[in-house]
């Protein structure tokens, strides 16, 4: 599919050779409860029909470190640093042995949430901007990245509503919806969940915009409706997997 | 918090660190210091370059799964580092203690590149790291050191050998082919950040005392005091 040769983001990793990469990595970022995650399945749905091979790939699910992060969480205190490095160790688990493999198949990669996500939740708890970054720097350069931008307010009923509020109460376990780290519980911005969760999300918002030209954030309005959003992402797809296939037309003629 | 390794801070403690390949003799230099240091009523907290709970687990399943490359093997040695960095070595260094530990980030740059990862990029990735005040690398050639090793034992370990690297099939072979590697990095990264080198080979009376030498200079100005007040967030509760 692809031509546009893949580059890593900063020092990446010397024992791999990406230059011959084919496949098409597509980044979804955003808050937590921003439905990112529904908007995914629908996009995989559709491209699926469209005939690509699509592979999505998410956070903290990785089989080498998704037990460690879930036992490091419940377990005894940690410092940031070393709560950012289990992200980095999940997420360069994930990119060897999932992304890699499925973008060398010519695989249009879906991942909900990059290394942005890293990046705010480390800055918002007074990480070192530059030292995280080139942590990161072994991450594969995405073809786009489409951030769900959302305000406060509107994020507010999204994650906070029947649903959720039970299911983050009873099934706390089940690393779905939010829990205590996601919702910033760690750094006591508030006196209880809500007031927190608040202080938290108003300042990982302001880092995602930090970032918008830093890292060429294609900003998607998710505000509106399921299905506005999700024209909007197809729209935004279909750019950047057409813009490809035009170029291959044009060489081959 | 992560800050740049090289940025100093200030704290009442004095952090003193060894390197050196396998042989080299700097436990057993570490060790002799301490007693001298204890013997002159300072308080001394010794740590080693070890992996604690945190990873231990992870880095155990991923050995036999063979899930671990060398970046994923990377991070989590380093993040199984902060853990130890924040629970015992600021501590102690707030408290105004000298902390000697056997091994530090430097075996973790000349390793890890050996296995594959970016120079500059593992450099940065310990960059949370304190910089020692004290750093002594024990020089020794390859050759003496495996006679060292092989003296009250037969056979060389799995890892000592870096068997795992595939250099070759026989482990006294395996082990001068991966030891002579860390030598050179080791030799890079003590040139780069300035560690003083000791000849290994010399006796161990002699390296003592010149070790005991550079600390006492370094001691003149130590004033224990420990911090009272809030300097910085270490821990998330």
């Amino acid at each position: 599919m692809s031509h546009k040769k893949k580059t890593y983001y900063g020092n990446g990793l010397p024992y791999v050779d990406v230059s011959d990469l084919t496949g098409k990595l597509i980044v979804i970022e955003g808050t937590d409860g921003v439905g990112r995650s529904t908007q995914l399945e629908e996009l995989k749905k559709w491209l699926e029909v469209k005939g690509y091979g699509v592979t999505t790939t998410g956070w903290t699910r990785s089989p080498l470190m998704g037990k460690a992060i879930n036992e490091a969480k419940s377990g005894h205190t940690l410092n940031f640093d070393t709560f950012s490095l289990l992200y980095a160790a999940d997420f360069a688990d994930r990119l060897e042995h999932e992304v890699i493999p499925a973008l060398r198949a010519g695989f249009v990669v879906l991942a909900d949430r990059y290394i942005h996500t890293a990046f705010a939740r480390s800055s918002v708890r007074g990480g070192d901007r530059q030292w995280i970054r080139k942590v990161f720097g072994f991450a594969i350069e995405p073809d786009a990245v489409f951030y769900m931008r959302i305000n406060i307010e509107d994020l507010i009923p999204r994650v906070i509503n029947s649903q959720t509020l039970h299911k983050r109460y009873w099934e706390e376990q089940s690393g779905e919806g939010m829990d205590y780290w996601e919702s910033g519980m760690d750094m006591r911005l508030g006196g209880d969940f809500y007031d927190s969760f608040i202080e938290y999300q108003k300042l990982i918002l302001k880092e995602f915009d930090r970032m918008k030209n830093e890292f060429n954030f294609q900003v998607i309005d998710a505000a509106k409706s399921f299905e506005d959003t999700n024209r909007a992402l197809k729209q935004g797809i279909l750019a950047v997997l057409e813009d490809e296939e035009s170029e291959e037309k044009s060489r081959r003629h | 918090m992560a800050r740049l390794f090289d940025q100093p801070r200030p704290y009442p403690g004095i952090l003193i660190i060894v390197e050196g390949i396998d042989g080299s003799g700097k436990s057993t230099q570490l060790q002799l210091l301490q007693k001298w240091l204890l013997n002159s009523k300072y308080r001394v907290f010794f740590t080693e370059w070890n992996s604690s709970a945190l990873v231990n687990e992870t880095i155990k399943r991923g050995k036999k799964k063979n899930l671990l490359t060398p970046t994923t093997f990377s991070i989590l040695h380093a993040t199984d580092f902060a853990d130890r960095l924040a629970h015992l070595i600021i501590p102690p260094l707030k408290a105004g203690m000298i902390v000697c530990a056997d091994r530090y980030v430097y075996t973790a740059f000349a390793r890890d590149v050996i296995r594959g990862v970016h120079p500059e990029w593992v450099r940065n990735l310990y960059g949370f790291a304190v910089k020692p005040d004290i750093q002594f690398y024990f020089r020794v050639p390859i050759e003496v050191s495996l006679k060292r090793i092989l003296n009250g034992r037969v056979e060389l370990k799995f890892h000592e050998a870096g068997m795992d690297l595939g250099l070759s099939d026989d482990p006294r072979e395996s082990f001068r082919l991966f030891q002579s590697k860390i030598l050179q990095e080791y030799d890079k990264i003590s040139a780069e950040y300035g560690l003083t080198v000791m000849d290994a080979t010399d006796s161990i009376q002699k390296q003592q005392s010149l070790i005991r030498d550079i600390v006492r200079e370094r001691l003149k100005d130590y004033k224990p005091t420990p911090f009272l007040q809030k300097k910085e967030n270490v821990y998330v509760a």
